[in-house]
C-alpha cells in the first residue's frame, strides 16, 4: 500500500432551493469539527451582517461573489472532510434552474446521493427529477433526508407519509428498497445528522453520517469486465530502460494479473501481461481505480486511445450506438449534427443519426422530439466514424458513457449513457 | 501470496489527470513554486511516467522575495530528477516597466506575478500549465474545474465553465487559449501532508520550526527582512515558528509551532482549527481577493 488509504466516498446532495441543503452541508462539516475557526468566524460576522438570528452555512459553499451579491448557487462546489475512517468529496449541486445539467455533473462521479425532502412539502416534482437522474446515472446509494422536522414538531406521521410516497417511485425505478434509506433530519438543530435526535425517539435507524461511515462502496463496478483504456505509451529509451515499452493508463471493472491473455483494441492482437508497474514497484495484480503501468510479452502495436481487455471478456465494437443523453450545452443537439464523441480516453467523430425521444423525468415516459435543448435528457442514435469498443452503460459506467464535444467551440456539449 | 496493488484513489486520479495533460498538449508545463503542493505534483508526476522521466519542464514564477531556502531546496530538486526549470522573474517585468511595485506597509510582489507568467506563458507557447491548487484552500478554487480553460489573456470565466463528467476530461482548445490543470484539486491539506508523509517526500526546513525573526500585525507573524515592509514601533523578536503554506515573504505569515518532525507536522495540522490560508496575507484583503486575482489569470 502506497499511503494512508483511507475509504473515499463521493456524494451529491440534491434538493430544491430553500430545502435545506447548505445548512445540511453546513452542519455535517460542524458536526465533525471539519469548519476551522477563522471560516466559522467568518460564517457568524456574515451572517451577522446580513441580519440573520441564525448561522448561514451557504456562505461557506457559495464561492463566487455572483452566488453571494444573488444568495444562490451558481456552480457546483466541492466540499471536503475526513473522519477517522473516511475521506468525503461532497458535490454541492444548485437547485435551480440548470439543475439537471449540473446534478448530472456532480452525480456521475458519486457512489451516494442525498435527496433532501422538505418535511412540510414533502414528494415534489423536484424530487423525481432527482431520483430519476439517480437512477439514470446508476448512483449505487440514495439517501432521502426529510428535513426541517422540528418545523413538523417532530412528527413521525409526517415522515412515514413521505416515506410511503418515496416507495411509489422506488418501484418505478431500477432500485431495489436496501439502496434506499430514509432518514428524518433537522439540518438546523442537528437532529440525526452527526449524532441522534432527542426529539425524534422513534426513529430507531441510524443518523446520516452513521449510515454514511457504514456504506460498503463497490469500486468494481458489480463484476463487470476488466478495461484498460491506454492513456500514454512509456518509452523511457534511457540506458537502464532502454528496452521498455510500457502502456500506462487507468483500470476499471475487473483485476488484471501478470500472465492474463489480453487482447488489444481496436488491433485484435493478443498477447499476455508480462508485468504490472507502478512507480519503482511491480505487482502481480492491479484492482480496478488502479492508475499502473503495463508491459506486454509481444511487441505489439499499442497506442493512446487503445484498449487492453482480458481476451475472454471482449466488450462490444460497432460503429453505431444507441444511448441516453443528457444535453449539459445552451447549443441544442440536432439530427445530421456532428460531433467529436470522446469515449474515455479515445476521440472519434460522431454524427446524430436519429432522435428517438425525450424523456421525462418523472417516469412518465417519452415523447417525439427533433431536438435536445440545454438540461434535456433523451434517447439518440449516432452513426461513428470508427468503431469504438463498449459496455452498456449498466454494466459497465466507465466503459458504457461518453462525452460529446462541439468541433467549433470545443465545449462539452452532452453525456451519452449507451444502452 | 500475490502482491496486489491497491491504489489510494486520490494518488490514482491525480496521475490519470496528469497524464492526460501530457498526452492531450503539445507543451504542457508544471508550475512550480517550491511549495509543498507543487513538490506533491513533482512526486506524482514522476510516478505517472516512471521509468521514463517528466515529459514537461518546471515553471517558476519568481518574485525576487521568495525565502532563500525554498529557492535552495528548488534547485537541488530540479538537480537530482535531472528536470528543465524554467525562471521567469517577476524583477524582469518589473525593469521592463510592465508592473509597478506596490508601495507601503502592505506592499507585494504576488499580484505582480499574474504578468510575468502570462508573459511567460505566451514567450514559450505553454497550451496547459499544472498547477498544485485545491479546492479546498479558498471558495473561488472549490468552483474550478480540473482542466479551466483561460483565453489569450490568461482570463478565468467562472460563469461558463465546460461541465466535467465521470473522469472524461475535454483539453481541446483554439489556438491562444490554454488550460490551468489541476491534478490535486480533490486533495485535502490534510491528504497532502500524509502524503508527503507516507511516501517520506523531502520538503524545503522552513516547513519544520526553526528560530525566525519575525514581527507582528495585524494577528499575524511576519517575517523580518528587507523586503517586507515594516514599520519602527513594529518590533523585531526571534520566535519559534514554521510555515503551513509558502508563497514569497511579503504574503505568507508563520505560525507558532515545535513541529519538528513530519508526524508532528501532521498531527499538528490535524488539530489545527485555522485554515490553511487563515496564514494567507494576500486573501485577507478583500471578500473575492482570490476570485479576482483569477479572473485576470492568476493561478
Amino acid at each position: 500500500m502506497s499511503t494512508e488509504n483511507r475509504k473515499l466516498i463521493n456524494i451529491a446532495t440534491a434538493g430544491s432551493v430553500d430545502d435545506g441543503k447548505s445548512t445540511l452541508i453546513g452542519r455535517l462539516l460542524y458536526d465533525t469539527k471539519s469548519l476551522t475557526t477563522d471560516k466559522l468566524e467568518a460564517i457568524e460576522r456574515n451572517s451577522k451582517q446580513k441580519g440573520f438570528d441564525y448561522l448561514d452555512f451557504s456562505l461557506a459553499t457559495d464561492g463566487l461573489v455572483a452566488e453571494r451579491e444573488q444568495g444562490i448557487t451558481i456552480d457546483v462546489a466541492h466540499i471536503y472532510f475526513n473522519t477517522e475512517k473516511t475521506n468525503y468529496i461532497i458535490a454541492d449541486t444548485p437547485g435551480h434552474v440548470e439543475y439537471t445539467r449540473n446534478m448530472v455533473t456532480g452525480a456521475s462521479t458519486s457512489a451516494a446521493a442525498i435527496i433532501l425532502i422538505d418535511a412540510r412539502k414533502g414528494v415534489i416534482e423536484q424530487t423525481y427529477r432527482h431520483f430519476f437522474i439517480n437512477d439514470l446515472l446508476r448512483v449505487g446509494h440514495v439517501i432521502v433526508a426529510v428535513n426541517k422536522m422540528d418545523l413538523v414538531d417532530y412528527d413521525q406521521q409526517v415522515y412515514e407519509d413521505i416515506k410511503k410516497d418515496f416507495e411509489g417511485l422506488i418501484e418505478k425505478s431500477n432500485y431495489s428498497e436496501d439502496q434506499v434509506r430514509f432518514i428524518p433530519v433537522s439540518a438546523l438543530h442537528g437532529d440525526n445528522i452527526a449524532g441522534g435526535s432527542e426529539n425524534m425517539d422513534w426513529y430507531q435507524g441510524p443518523s446520516l453520517l452513521d449510515y454514511l461511515e457504514g456504506l460498503e462502496i463497490d469500486e468494481s463496478e458489480d463484476n463487470s469486465a476488466a478495461r484498460f483504456p491506454v492513456q500514454y505509451v512509456v518509452r523511457p529509451k534511457t540506458d537502464a530502460h532502454h528496452d521498455f515499452r510500457g502502456f500506462a493508463g487507468k483500470l476499471y471493472g475487473g483485476k488484471l494479473a501478470v500472465g492474463d491473455e489480453v487482447t488489444v483494441l481496436p488491433s485484435f492482437t493478443s498477447s499476455k501481461v508480462e508485468s504490472i508497474n507502478f512507480f519503482d514497484q511491480e505487482f502481480d495484480e492491479a484492482i480496478p481505480g488502479s492508475s499502473v503501468t503495463i508491459t506486454l510479452e509481444d511487441e505489439v502495436n499499442v497506442s493512446r486511445g487503445d484498449m487492453l481487455v482480458k481476451s475472454n471478456e471482449l466488450p462490444k465494437s460497432e460503429k453505431q450506438l444507441s444511448a441516453t443523453i443528457c444535453q449539459v450545452n445552451s447549443k441544442p443537439l440536432r439530427t445530421g449534427a456532428k460531433y467529436i464523441l470522446q469515449h474515455g480516453v479515445n476521440q472519434v467523430l460522431a454524427k446524430v443519426d436519429s432522435i428517438e425521444g425525450l424523456v421525462h423525468t418523472d417516469f412518465s415516459g417519452t415523447e417525439g422530439t427533433d431536438q435536445l435543448k440545454l438540461n434535456d435528457i433523451g434517447k439518440v442514435n449516432f452513426r461513428l466514424s470508427k468503431p469504438i469498443h463498449f459496455d452498456p452503460y449498466q454494466e459497465s459506467k466507465s466503459n458504457g458513457s461518453f462525452i460529446l464535444i462541439d468541433e467549433g467551440s470545443f465545449d462539452t456539449t452532452s453525456v451519452g449513457f449507451i444502452q | 501470496m500475490k502482491n496486489t496493488f491497491v491504489p489510494n484513489p486520490k494518488e490514482a486520479e491525480s496521475i490519470h489527470i496528469i497524464r492526460e495533460v501530457a498526452a492531450q498538449f503539445e507543451k504542457p508545463v508544471l508550475m512550480f513554486s517550491g511549495g509543498k503542493d507543487s513538490i506533491t505534483l513533482v512526486r506524482l508526476a514522476q510516478k505517472a511516467f516512471y521509468p521514463a522521466k517528466i515529459p514537461f519542464p518546471l515553471l517558476h514564477v519568481d518574485t525576487g522575495h521568495n525565502f532563500p531556502e525554498t529557492i535552495e531546496f528548488r534547485d537541488k530538486l530540479v538537480e537530482e530528477l535531472g528536470l528543465e526549470l524554467i525562471v521567469a522573474n517577476v524583477q524582469d517585468s518589473i525593469d521592463q516597466g510592465k508592473v509597478q511595485e506596490e508601495r507601503g506597509r502592505y506592499s507585494s510582489r504576488n499580484s505582480l506575478q499574474t504578468t510575468t507568467l502570462l508573459d511567460a506563458i505566451e514567450e514559450h507557447k505553454f497550451d496547459a500549465c499544472i498547477g498544485g491548487a485545491r479546492r479546498d484552500e479558498e471558495k473561488a478554487r472549490a468552483k474550478e474545474r480540473v482542466f479551466s480553460v483561460r483565453d489569450d489573456f490568461g482570463q478565468w470565466d467562472e460563469k461558463n465553465q465546460r461541465p466535467e463528467l465521470f473522469d472524461m476530461l475535454n483539453g481541446k482548445i483554439h489556438h491562444g487559449q490554454n488550460v490551468r490543470a489541476f491534478p490535486i484539486s480533490n486533495w485535502t491539506e490534510l491528504d497532502v501532508w500524509e502524503y508527503i508523509k507516507t511516501e517520506n517526500i523531502k520538503i524545503p526546513s522552513i516547513y519544520f520550526a526553526h528560530k525566525r525573526e519575525t514581527f507582528v500585525r495585524d494577528g499575524m507573524i511576519w517575517t523580518a527582512s528587507e523586503h517586507v515592509y515594516r514599520e519602527e514601533h513594529e518590533q523585531v523578536e526571534e520566535r519559534m515558528v514554521r510555515f503551513r503554506t509558502v508563497g514569497d515573504m511579503t504574503c505568507t505569515a508563520a505560525v507558532l509551532s515545535e513541529a519538528e518532525t513530519l508526524e508532528e507536522v501532521v498531527d499538528e495540522i490535524r488539530a489545527s482549527t485555522i485554515s490553511e490560508r487563515g496564514a494567507r496575507i494576500d486573501d485577507k484583503r478583500s471578500e473575492a481577493a482570490m476570485e479576482n486575482r483569477k479572473k485576470v489569470g492568476y493561478f
